[in-house]
């Protein structure tokens, strides 16, 4: 079941003489771990924002063509009701951290809500518990390293039980292992919770692993949307200039030159174990 | 060159972040300094601008100890880059941003002008002249911080994480252009937590954990290095990640480069048929 369908979207900032993005459509399933990459400045944020309303709702601008979120169609709610559906976490959390405890503000958008406050409590502490920062809940969230940080701002999203959660470029601020155990937590929230993750992200060495659906955008459009082995493998995908994984890359430079790998790797124990057969055979 | 010796800081809020750093930066290195969140990165490169004066210990800059003079002295030749470029921006336009510090350095209006079109046109910002910093996308602010400072030509460039929202093609372009800076033997100073990047690059990396250093070397040999790379919170590039996966077939485990990986495997397939 599609959660996310666009068709022909095409959106125009207030005051710019070009659209941000032309004529997308594309449609994502419940369920999904979709990760949306491309060239900065080709239109990712600004799709992202046509998810949860806020394009056009608090942008203005034009908007044509149609988007439907979890059946509601954007254009003919508020963001309020869409906040309901579709959560987003910024790429920096001390833009959107605020409140003088942790706990104040993963409560936060749900007093917004308007939820009763035995539901409050019981969300607030299994959205602390599932991102692993319980101990953390009467912390000042702005005297916390920024993987803690980081943590917080995907609990105040999650406690909203969103169907789809947007993450734009979500670790980018974090060392190797910090961001690691957050994609770690992101993926739990998909495969355990069901949770459609849109991962907005140019680290694809990192976060590939756990995709299984890869959109591309170049110029404001999409020029790429698949499963991510054939994405990355593309001609188009080299040309547009995407960073495909290391050992995607490793793939094809082998291939040209003779030597044929069993498929495409995406991860670092998928490469070892294709070129183990590959050494063994000789 | 820049001379660190035995530096500590502790903030006024009681944190001591460095702990005894002794460094020495020659002129035209490209150095990345790497490690955890918290290590003390940043809090070190602080003190090569003199935002930062040592608690104890000393920093010198060409001859110049920091303690004893202006940021605004020092800055003409140390140039700073920050992490997050929302703490640098505040102009209404691109090219105001960029010809700010121009002004406050007093160069002429010529000057002025051949300078910021030269950055806007590095750094692929030029049809963003007339555009306020903050309706660009994330990556695009950063290179417009960038260009700010690359405008007034430092001797030494400090970069903090220049890579966070820039797409691959960006990424190579500021890999070449440091490049470039080296063979004008300027120094370039990274703080990353970008593996891959660094591994492209195979810059001299210092690794730093609770504001000590843990080690320094080439990067083939530091990355490769899986017991420090662990106790820095990072993690080996993908290609190492993939020879250490195969070290019983006898390949090497100090190699970062995707190019060197192929030549590695080439030599043994071939050889073998």
């Amino acid at each position: 079941m599609a959660v996310i369908k666009t068709r022909d979207l095409t959106y125009t900032y207030p005051g710019a003489t070009k659209a941000s993005i032309k004529d997308v459509s594309i449609t994502i399933e419940k369920g999904e771990f979709v990760v949306l990459t491309g060239p900065s400045g080709c239109g990712k944020t600004t799709l992202c924002r046509c998810f949860n309303g806020l394009i056009p709702l608090f942008y203005g601008g034009k908007l044509e063509g149609e988007v439907v979120v979890a059946g509601c169609k954007v254009v003919e709610h508020s963001i309020y009701e869409l906040a309901r559906h579709v959560g987003l976490v910024f790429q920096n959390p001390e833009n959107q951290l605020f409140a003088l405890s942790v706990e104040k503000d993963v409560a936060f958008g749900l007093e917004n809500l308007a939820v009763s406050r035995d539901e409050m409590r019981k969300r607030v502490d299994w959205a602390l518990q599932i991102t692993g920062i319980e101990d953390l809940s009467e912390r000042s969230p702005h005297e916390l390293s920024g993987g803690q940080q980081q943590r917080v701002a995907i609990a105040c999203v999650l406690a909203m039980q969103p169907d789809v959660m947007i993450l734009d470029e979500p670790t980018s601020f974090l060392d190797p292992v910090g961001a690691q155990k957050i994609f770690e937590v992101i993926n739990e929230l998909n495969k355990e919770l069901g949770i459609t993750v849109i991962l907005v992200e140019h680290r694809l060495d990192l976060a590939s692993k756990y995709a299984n659906h890869v959109i591309v955008m170049d110029e404001g459009k999409v020029v790429l949307d698949g499963e991510p082995r054939g994405v990355f493998n593309s001609e188009k995908a080299r040309l547009i200039g995407v960073g495909v994984p290391k050992a995607t890359r490793l793939y094809q430079i082998l291939g040209e030159n003779g030597i044929r790998l069993g498929r495409v790797p995406v991860t670092s124990e998928e490469a070892a174990s294709l070129l183990r057969e590959v050494l063994k055979r000789d | 060159m820049i001379e660190v010796k035995d530096l500590c800081f502790t903030y006024p809020t009681g944190v001591e972040a460095l702990k005894g750093i002794t460094l020495t930066i020659d002129d035209g290195e490209f150095l990345a300094i790497m490690g955890q969140n918290g290590a003390g990165k940043t809090t070190l490169v602080k003190h090569f601008n003199g935002l930062l004066k040592p608690t104890k210990g000393e920093v010198v800059v060409d001859g110049v100890t920091t303690g004893e003079v202006s940021v605004a002295q020092l800055a003409r030749k140390v140039g700073f880059v920050f992490q997050n470029p929302d703490h640098q921006l505040f102009c209404e336009t691109v090219e105001e941003e960029v010809a700010f510090a121009l002004r406050n350095f007093g160069f002429e209006e010529n000057a002025i002008k051949k300078r910021v079109d030269w950055a806007l046109n590095l750094l692929d910002i030029t049809q963003y002249r007339q555009t306020s910093p903050f309706m660009l996308s994330g990556g695009e602010r950063k290179r417009v911080a960038l260009a700010s400072v690359l405008a007034w030509d430092p001797q030494v460039v400090i970069l903090d994480e220049p890579t966070i929202g820039q797409d691959h093609q960006q990424k190579e372009k500021l890999r070449q252009f440091i490049v470039q800076l080296n063979a004008q033997k300027k120094t370039v100073i990274v703080v990353t937590h970008d593996v891959e990047f660094v591994a492209e690059c195979n810059p001299r990396v210092v690794l730093m954990t609770e504001g000590k250093i843990l080690a320094e070397g080439p990067a083939e040999e530091i990355l490769t290095n899986q017991k420090l790379v662990a106790q820095a919170s990072i993690v080996p590039p993908q290609i190492t990640q993939i020879f250490l996966g195969l070290s019983d077939f006898g390949l090497p485990t100090n190699v970062i480069d995707v190019h060197e990986a192929r030549r590695i495997l080439l030599d043994i397939l071939e050889g073998a048929s």
